[in-house]
């Protein structure tokens, strides 16, 4: 009896120890995935202490000192009211982090709980869960976001609202796959035999079986999502004037594009393309980790 | 090969009511009241509710929604507010902006990724995989709007290559006689060499941004195909039998390992589709991307959903052409259907 309670925390100590050291391998032979997971730590960093670290104020304006190039003293040049490039990028980092964050979380639980219960009750449920998938997909997902937003009013909840239903078939259909597989499996046999209840074993047993799956795609999914609101910003359904988001930033600088003025959409664009790739190196970093076998 | 089609097609359907459903859906959640619009500032309580009696609007929402059907199976999508025109004629004339537009970039997309894919496939860790891993990886990441305004600005600013901006020919020209609708064509059709060559310098960058943009997920997957079959065995013994490389690459491997990326080309064309609607509006494209997004700032709803209908139905018969293709290219496809 001695020897079980104490075998477990160590079998799970050898088992902590073994992923750690899979994950140091997995950094180790791809410094990408390392490099990645610094630039989150950043953008983590930027979204957190932004507006406070910042060296001017992103809504103040001084026309004077209007469309400046980039120079000591505003090291991203100044927009078509002098204000701060450098000062607004940084702060947007949250608003779009946000954004990001809680439209995958919302995908999550929407999608994802949906799709396991689809897998595992199967019947009905599954033909719902599957037939809203099918009509959602249906769709060209930016289309239909644009008419969510434009349907429910023109807010940041609904931006990620809209985020997050056009992300739900893929949620949806993984969830549901990874489920199905497990239905039977004997572990859940063995918590049926015990005596939990279907919705235990669904929320105690599948749920947590199949979140490293989920926890790859929810990152592989916040570079899309920045992507589709700032995509939204920049026609002008969402963020509005004058709150710094990078979408619209680069909306705003359009105009200068043409005439040279290269700074204004150029900072915030590039603001956008590094996080996006952040994200996607990280979820492909992750899925590394988690699911060796599908390496590419 | 008939009966394969309107397999597929009954397949669609539900597909296609389910977009009905959620247009008129998205209509009915709309803010704001269609009636008081229509009747402007001024009107007074009673006519507002006469309009809104005429409109139907007082009726239940199942009553509403079977004449929302009604009006749509006669090919009525409703009048816009700002221009006062049906939305089915407005969308009619700018669809094939649209559409020229899309396809040139689909096509710019297909002939860089496929190459790319299979040379990546071909000589795996050369430079040419190196280049293919970079473009892939980086063409996933930049916002196609982005793309755009970098293109703008170096082709037209900084190095003078390209026209301005602004929509699909110059103001010095005058549109060719319309036959298909796409100046490309309808120009050569009309033999007018210079109107063609002002039609290609404008078309040409918003087509490179879409092309760049639905890059990626092409030669990805061209890539991952070929590497699989060129594993396989009939590519082993077709070596071994001493064909050419090119035979073997070309129709051996190529032809088996073109299916799933066929099957990706779907995906393209839902990214791409929704992509147009931002390249429209870098580029001033007077297009149905365009027309939607004018609307959207005027809070003119009727084009919206117009738009968003139009759309939807343009990506399912894309996905059944899609399906008749794989069918079309594999023959045991069809046996399974």
């Amino acid at each position: 009896m001695s020897d079980l309670t104490l075998g477990k925390p160590a079998a799970q100590a050898s088992g902590l120890t073994a992923t750690l050291k899979h994950a140091r391998y997995i950094i180790g032979e791809n410094p990408v995935t390392g490099f990645a997971f610094g630039l989150f730590v950043l953008i983590v960093i930027a979204a957190v202490l932004g507006p406070h670290i910042v060296p001017y104020d992103p809504l103040a304006s001084d026309t004077a000192a209007g469309l400046k190039p980039p120079s000591r003293a505003h090291w991203f040049g100044t927009d078509q009211l002098g204000r701060d490039v450098f000062s607004r990028v940084v702060s947007a980092t949250r608003l779009d982090f946000i954004i990001a964050v809680f439209s995958v979380v919302l995908v999550f639980l929407m999608g994802g709980l949906a799709g396991v219960a689809a897998g595992f009750f199967g019947g009905w449920t599954d033909r719902i869960v599957s037939r809203i998938a099918d009509t959602i997909m249906a769709f060209p997902l930016f289309v239909l976001a644009m008419g969510i937003v434009a349907a429910l009013g023109n807010t940041v909840q609904n931006i990620i609202l809209a985020t997050a239903i056009v992300n739900f078939p893929l949620y949806a259909r993984i969830a549901r796959t990874e489920a199905n597989v497990r239905r039977e499996a004997g572990f859940v046999q063995a918590a049926r035999l015990a005596g939990n209840g279907e919705f235990r074993i669904l929320l105690g047993h599948i749920l947590p079986n199949i979140m490293p799956i989920m926890i790859v795609q929810m990152s592989l999914t916040m570079g899309y999502a920045i992507l589709n609101a700032a995509g939204l910003s920049f026609i002008g359904l969402g963020v509005r004037p004058p709150d710094a988001e990078w979408g619209i930033m680069v909306a705003e600088g359009a105009a200068f594009m043409v005439s040279g003025e290269w700074w204004v959409a150029l900072f915030p664009g590039l603001a956008l393309m590094i996080a996006v790739f952040c994200f996607n190196l990280l979820g492909d970093g992750l899925r590394d980790i988690v699911d060796p076998q599908r390496r590419t | 090969m008939l009966t394969t089609v309107l397999k597929r097609l009954m397949v669609a359907i539900p597909s296609l009511i389910g977009v009905v459903i959620v247009t008129f859906l998205l209509t009915r959640a709309l803010p704001g009241d269609p009636a008081a619009y229509f009747a402007g500032p001024a009107a007074t309580k009673e006519a507002i509710q006469e309009i809104r009696v005429k409109l139907g609007l007082d009726k239940s929402l199942p009553q509403q929604f079977v004449r929302y059907v009604r009006d749509l199976a006669q090919g009525d999508l409703g009048q816009s507010l700002t221009t006062g025109q049906p939305v089915v004629t407005e969308i009619r004339n700018r669809l094939p902006a649209s559409a020229e537009l899309t396809l040139l970039g689909l096509i710019v997309s297909v002939a860089i990724a496929l190459p790319l894919g299979i040379f990546a496939a071909v000589k795996p860790n050369s430079w040419i995989d190196h280049t293919c891993r970079i473009v892939t990886t980086a063409g996933v990441s930049l916002p196609v709007f982005f793309t755009g305004l970098i293109l703008v600005y170096v082709f037209y600013y900084l190095l003078g290559w390209a026209p301005a901006p602004l929509g699909r020919l110059d103001v010095f020209f005058s549109p060719p006689p319309s036959v298909t609708g796409f100046y490309l064509i309808d120009s050569l059709i009309a033999g007018d060499l210079s109107t063609f060559r002002a039609a290609l310098s404008q078309i040409f960058l918003p087509a490179l941004t879409l092309g760049i943009f639905s890059l990626a997920p092409i030669a990805r997957m061209t890539r991952a195909s070929m590497l699989a079959v060129l594993a396989s065995d009939f590519v082993r013994t077709a070596r071994a039998s001493g064909l050419t490389s090119f035979t073997v690459i070309v129709t051996y491997a190529f032809r088996n390992a073109m299916l799933p990326v066929i099957t990706t080309l779907g995906m393209v064309f839902s990214f791409l589709l929704g992509a147009n609607v931002l390249v429209e509006k870098v580029f001033a494209w007077p297009g149905i991307g365009s027309y939607a997004v004018e609307a959207l700032i005027s809070s003119d709803f009727a084009p919206v959903q117009g738009f968003v209908l139009t759309m939807a139905i343009m990506y399912v018969l894309l996905n059944l052409l899609i399906d008749v293709l794989y069918s079309v290219i594999d023959p045991r496809v069809r046996l399974e259907a």
